[in-house]
């Protein structure tokens, strides 16, 4: 009898207690992360004296991920030239279009994309390179060498990201306008002067451009961050630094989804 | 001091005659006088040979607990690590001998007890003071822990670099010297990826004596080494410990390189200190346990079975488990 209402009470509360112990843990990771964000920041200084580091970790990041970001910027573009043209022309609007995929681009899609292809090129590489320097020892041996790895190969690893996400979605966008142009003007015969005419007259420059920007820089430094965060807390073997992987991915591409959210509602909701 | 302490260190003992041939007597002189005389304390545990009582202990260890998790890795344990001796922590796996090293580092903190390195108090110190301190330090890791984006040349220079203003032409030749003493000058080009594993660690030991540290702390260094290149880093070990003044620390349950070239052993296990004294002493201990461990038995005090019920009732219990 005491022994039935026990495993009663066991069953009701472990799945309680289960829910409690993620939760804590989850703050606690929390807690490690934002201590991290500490030391990287703290490392900002000594960075600065040897920009080199700082470039190969732009080169790393942005430069390796130019290809991948063009290339599927001129493909968005063209999607957004195509749907767009349907629905606009239903409202004899096509000559928008310009507008139409200017704005989709600069505003959302842009950063968006751009951060979780990223976040999926750059970021898996950070927390992978991160980890297997914490399996092999590395980082213990930059510590012994009285050299804080903190400082020494996180700090540029997130400035390198945190520079390099505005300009690959700003990047992203004008080859998406390209292709919006190739598809529109060039494929479905839109006037090519009210394409970029209508564009000119209706992007502002603060409203949309900038706000893009500052999007991209919080993707930056929340994919960077998160990347190198996995990397560092990751448990140093094999399977430790898959999983690590795994999860520097997919937090990212939450983190970016949940904060676009929110960016757009506080910039654009009026 | 000098040849008084020959209890510690007898004539015949097998580091007098390392590798056939009878070391300097300034190397002997050394070592003994360092690694015996007036280093306070005795150890309350099974002892063999008194503690290598050295006016002059670059490591002390007073009332060690540490534990990982539940699990207890030292329960109060007293070292003492004389200045320019080799001393190895032998032990079988698990028991710690890397989170010692670990600790003597200051990598991990102790739950209680102090560390004392060079008279400073390693538990205690905070960052600038212990990085400080690790500039005196230098450690091999198993896996040598080279940059892996770096060369050779590069790696060893890697602590010049960071450490120091020296131009580059001095720290080329820094660089080239460090590589001389461990016989890869001219793998300078080559990257950590195309080393074998023992070179790996010369590399890493070129490394670890680039800022000339009072100390330094090998982690199994022989560990999956072929003969050849264990008999290489036995030899280096002794000889760098002896050429640069250093107080080295050997972490290793390979028992017969280690106990060759040590001056004192400690032999650590279930958290505590087994058995401490010279290699000869070691060798000629008589516990059981102590003997199966240097002797490599399988069986004895510690049993070839992990715990488990009867083979006869396991087998017979119904159940997939």
């Amino acid at each position: 009898m005491a022994r039935r209402a026990r495993a009663l009470t066991d069953g009701l509360l472990n799945p309680l207690a289960r829910l409690g112990q993620r939760g804590l843990k989850a703050l606690a990771g929390l807690g490690r992360a934002s201590l991290l964000l500490v030391g990287i920041l703290a490392g900002s200084a000594q960075m600065l004296r040897r920009p080199r580091l700082l470039l190969a970790q732009v080169y790393n990041v942005g430069v390796l991920s130019l290809l991948i970001v063009a290339v599927s910027g001129f493909f968005v573009g063209m999607v957004l030239g195509l749907q767009g043209f349907y629905v606009l022309s239903q409202f004899g609007a096509k000559e928008s279009l310009g507008v139409m995929v200017a704005a989709s681009l600069v505003r959302e899609l842009g950063p968006v994309v751009t951060a979780l292809l990223v976040a999926g090129r750059a970021g898996s590489a950070l927390t992978a390179e991160i980890g297997l320097m914490k399996a092999t020892e590395q980082l213990a041996g930059l510590e012994m060498m009285a050299v804080d790895p903190v400082h020494r190969i996180l700090t540029p690893r997130f400035y390198g990201g945190l520079i390099s996400m505005p300009l690959l979605a700003v990047l992203f966008s004008a080859v998406g306008v390209l292709g919006g142009y190739f598809v529109g003007v060039g494929l479905l015969a839109v006037d090519e002067g009210a394409f970029f005419g209508q564009m000119q007259a209706k992007i502002d420059f603060r409203e949309d451009l900038v706000n893009g920007v500052i999007k991209s820089l919080a993707f930056g430094l929340v994919v960077t961050w998160i990347s190198l965060f996995q990397g560092y807390d990751a448990t140093p073997t094999s399977e430790g630094v898959s999983r690590a992987t795994t999860r520097a991915v997919v937090h990212s591409a939450l983190a970016v989804l949940a904060i676009d959210f929110v960016l757009t509602a506080l910039m654009f909701g009026k | 001091m000098g040849r008084g302490d020959s209890e510690y260190f007898p004539a015949d003992s097998p580091w007098h005659l390392r590798d056939g041939v009878p070391i300097g007597d300034a190397t002997l002189d050394a070592a003994s006088s360092s690694a015996a005389s007036g280093c306070a304390g005795a150890v309350p545990v099974a002892t063999v040979a008194p503690l290598p009582t050295a006016r002059d202990c670059l490591v002390r260890i007073r009332g060690l607990s540490f534990s990982h998790g539940s699990r207890k890795i030292f329960d109060r344990v007293d070292l003492d690590l004389p200045r320019g001796a080799v001393t190895a922590v032998m032990g079988p796996s698990g028991t710690g001998k890397t989170t010692l090293l670990r600790l003597i580092s200051g990598q991990l903190r102790p739950d209680a007890g102090t560390i004392e390195v060079d008279g400073e108090p390693v538990q205690s110190l905070g960052r600038a003071a212990l990085y400080n301190l690790r500039r005196r330090m230098g450690m091999l890791f198993q896996s040598g822990a080279l940059l892996t984006d770096l060369n050779v040349f590069d790696n060893v220079a890697y602590p010049l670099r960071e450490h120091t203003d020296l131009n580059p032409a001095l720290v080329r030749k820094l660089v080239l010297l460090k590589l001389e003493a461990v016989g890869l000058r001219g793998a300078r080009d080559l990257m950590p990826s195309e080393l074998s594993g023992g070179m790996a660690r010369r590399v890493a030991l070129a490394r670890a004596i680039a800022l000339d540290p009072m100390m330094i702390l090998y982690d199994e260094p022989f560990t999956g080494q072929d003969p050849i290149s264990m008999g290489v880093l036995v030899t280096l070990i002794r000889q760098l410990n002896d050429a640069s003044h250093l107080t080295s620390i050997v972490v290793s349950h390979d028992v017969r390189e280690t106990a060759s070239i040590a001056d004192f052993i400690y032999v650590i296990a279930g958290g505590r200190v087994m058995a401490q004294g010279t290699p000869v002493a070691i060798t000629a201990e008589r516990s059981a346990w102590v003997r199966q461990f240097m002797d490599g038995l399988p069986n004895g005090p510690v049993h070839f079975h992990y715990p488990a019920p009867a083979l006869a009732a396991d087998l017979l219990t119904r159940g997939l488990g």
